[in-house]
């Protein structure tokens, strides 16, 4: 069986400050004039997206032909999905066309790793359901990493995530990947936005800890929620956890604000972001193809795989 | 095999057994002659044309009643047929087995209950016993016509696969059934509380990320159903209790001498939620496979008989259908060909209390209980279960009789194997295997 990146727990700490490491080797990839290299030339890989996600699928597509692999994309609205088609067969079927890489993105918690039980080839998960965002927390640790200068951990790293962690693979994934690397991680929301049993510190009262944090992140409240009781109102969300100017004048001036996106401006965050000093929701999107890059290599490199320029090989 | 499947009075010799049934246990063999016990007694002699069954080393008893099985025709013939899934039972030493009413169409008239019949009779592994829907087409609105089923012999009513939700309506059902002779069976389940859910809410769905399954959500309507048999002196049976709150609440509405009884499955005495830590749809099963402390306490509830039988809950799924992702894949498993194993290889129980919870108690709750679950005496219909209580084994998916493979228990040891079968005076299973 080929690797995977199924979740974070699975790359192991050490795992995490691999692609991290290999991650400031992609980004300096991505500053050249020509960002791209040959290291994966011949490999294929299969973005199979069985959920909307433009970004995502954007920055793995990226990542892949900057290290010069050959993509392909499945999307759920073009295929026999639609025709009745199994998720097992639908695998089955690209992988016989000759696959090294499915990138799986899927709207049920626990398909990646079906996917992966179904091919010998890599499976890196996408995101799936409310479970796991691997690459995400992996961007989101690279990140505060480059922000703050922490190349050795997170020891000590006071990280606040607000909002609606029940039903975010993201604060699932992030909350675990940060706090392998250090990091003390506490969860900010309504009994409601939390799952049933947690193993994090918790609070209601974002009010009490913002001026005592290095990172807030925010997580999107989605409009969709509010048939199931979960909170009275958005009004009353932004009221209680949003980053309004008042608030934002609390936190230290190091600190960080980060969102996974799309922001939902006016709800989870009243001010603009480009007005915050802190504000490394850009860097988020920059830094994403660069540890995508990192994990395609980690998983797919071989001994032929050389990371120098195009031209140098060619 | 001669002498098989032609019902000619030739008779049968089951030798060197012990004979264990609701009078007690002791030695002795056993002369089966056209469909009744015609002879108990030691060193009974083989006569002519008699097919003779080595009983040593084995248990003689009632057969087995299954209150809960689902055998899914009319309308789910890919995943299980009445014959496919009467094979499974008698396999599993069941000579009667209550049929789900959750067909396609349901089974809440005259004609389907008929049809359901009739392919069982075709079938002639085991006896199957229709339940009717307590309402039309499962709908939760309008109530199934009892009477009319009542008088073709239908004994017990259940929405199983949901539970009925209206609390009038519930209340009427439970007083329009007073007189009929007949028992409300309901699946516990406030509809509200588990939209969406596909495992029991706890540590492990938090850690997953899927929706959860509140314990709360049985125990409400457990609640509701014991206080409405309070008020009506309706009779209600419990389906599938799988936590220890639900347990609890049965035992004190017992204690309080209230007309109802419940049973429990093989997997919620074995099996909990940590099994789905893979996102395995085969552990998805409704009620939900539970912590370790719930497993403990249904068990003890079987002990101390507040629960009375261990019934399958057989839902056989095609393999499609169980490949999908968790919150797509239907919840079910396969219960009959395992049952008797997981029961005593995960019961802290005499081996008598065991047997009593798989035969005389739910032919009882059934309304079966003139002819299984009888005692082993001349006169008495034989419908009888040959089995080893001390053989280990593992199941084999591949060999199971049943038409699918969505069996929980591959790797489990199992403990006591069913030998023979014997239903309607009829060698069923023999050696193991079916004979028809």
């Amino acid at each position: 069986m080929t690797a995977s990146l199924l979740t974070v727990e699975d790359l192991g700490t050490s795992g995490i400050q691999r692609i991290l490491d290999l991650a400031d080797h992609m980004a300096e990839v991505n500053r050249r004039p020509n960002p791209k290299v040959p290291a994966l030339r011949g490999k294929t890989v299969c973005n199979v997206f069985f959920e909307d996600s433009t970004r995502t699928r954007l920055s793995f597509e990226t990542a892949a032909k900057r290290l010069s692999a050959d993509t392909m994309t499945f999307a759920v609205g073009q295929s026999s999905v639609n025709k009745g088609e199994s998720l097992r067969d639908t695998i089955e079927t690209i992988a016989a066309m000759g696959v090294d890489a499915f990138v799986v993105r899927h709207g049920s918690s626990g398909a990646p790793l079906l996917v992966d039980g179904w091919t010998t080839a890599s499976v890196i998960n996408a995101g799936d359901g409310w479970h796991a965002h691997p690459t995400q927390a992996l961007l989101d640790a690279y990140t505060i990493r480059v922000a703050l200068n922490r190349t050795a951990g997170f020891d000590g790293l006071r990280v606040a995530i607000v909002g609606d962690i029940k039903h975010s693979r993201v604060a699932r994934s992030t909350a675990t990947a940060l706090t392998m690397l250090g990091a003390d991680v506490t969860l900010v929301a309504p009994r409601t936005l939390l799952p049933p049993v947690i193993d994090l510190p918790s609070t209601e009262a974002l009010d009490d800890l913002i001026g005592d944090i290095d990172v807030l992140y925010l997580l999107r409240m989605q409009q969709e929620r509010m048939g199931e009781a979960l909170v009275p109102s958005l009004r009353e969300y932004t009221m209680r956890f949003g980053l309004t100017a008042d608030r934002a004048a609390r936190l230290a001036p190091h600190a960080l604000v980060m969102h996974p996106g799309p922001m939902n401006r006016g709800v989870e965050i009243t001010v603009d972001p480009a007005e915050l000093p802190g504000a490394v929701i850009t860097q988020q999107v920059t830094n994403g193809i660069a540890v995508r890059m990192a994990v395609l290599f980690d998983l797919l490199g071989g001994e032929r795989s050389s990371m120098s320029d195009e031209k140098a090989t060619t | 095999m001669s002498n098989l499947n032609t019902g000619d009075t030739s008779g049968i010799l089951i030798t060197g057994g012990r004979l264990l049934d609701e009078t007690g246990e002791r030695s002795g063999d056993v002369r089966v002659i056209d469909g009744r016990i015609a002879e108990v007694g030691d060193g009974l002699a083989a006569q002519n044309d008699d097919e003779v069954i080595d009983a040593s080393a084995c248990v003689v008893s009632p057969g087995f009643v299954d209150l809960h099985t689902h055998l899914r025709e009319p309308g789910k013939e890919e995943a299980e047929t009445i014959e496919t899934g009467s094979r499974a039972a008698a396999l599993g030493g069941f000579t009667a087995v209550v049929a789900m009413p959750n067909t396609d169409p349901t089974q809440d008239c005259v004609e389907v209950v008929d049809f359901v019949r009739q392919q069982a009779a075709r079938a002639g592994l085991c006896e199957v016993l229709p339940a009717a829907a307590i309402t039309v087409g499962r709908n939760g609105t309008q109530l199934a016509p009892f009477a009319e089923l009542a008088a073709i012999g239908v004994r017990i009513f259940t929405d199983d696969g949901s539970g009925v939700q209206d609390p009038l309506l519930m209340r009427r059902a439970f007083e329009y059934s007073l007189g009929l002779g007949i028992t409300l069976a309901q699946h516990c389940e406030v509809a509200r509380l588990t939209e969406g859910a596909v495992m029991h809410e706890g540590e492990c769905c938090s850690r997953l990320g899927v929706p959860g399954w509140p314990s709360l959500a049985e125990e409400l309507m457990v609640h509701r159903d014991i206080e409405l048999v309070r008020l009506t002196g309706a009779r209600a049976h419990f389906l599938h209790l799988s936590t220890a709150g639900s347990v609890e609440l049965v035992r004190r509405a017992k204690a309080d001498g209230l007309p109802v009884t419940a049973e429990a499955t093989p997997h919620h005495i074995s099996l909990n939620d940590e099994l789905l830590a893979g996102y395995d749809a085969t552990f998805k099963v409704n009620p939900p496979l539970r912590t370790r402390a719930d497993v403990d306490a249904v068990r003890a509830g079987l002990a101390d008989g507040t629960i009375d039988a261990i019934a399958t809950d057989h839902a056989p799924h095609a393999r499609e259908t169980k490949e999908q992702p968790l919150d797509q894949a239907p919840p079910g498993m396969l219960g009959l060909e395992t049952s008797l194993g997981v029961s005593i290889a995960h019961l802290d129980m005499p081996l008598a209390d065991i047997v009593a919870a798989l035969s005389w108690k739910p032919a009882a709750i059934a309304g079966v209980a003139d002819r299984h679950g009888r005692p082993i005496q001349v006169g008495e219909p034989a419908n009888l279960t040959v089995f080893d209580p001390d053989h280990e084994w593992e199941v084999v998916p591949a060999r199971l009789a049943s038409k699918s493979r969505n069996t929980p228990f591959v790797g489990t040891p199992l403990r006591g194997k069913v030998r023979h079968t014997i239903f309607d005076g009829t060698v069923v299973v023999r050696d193991g295997g079916a004979t028809r």
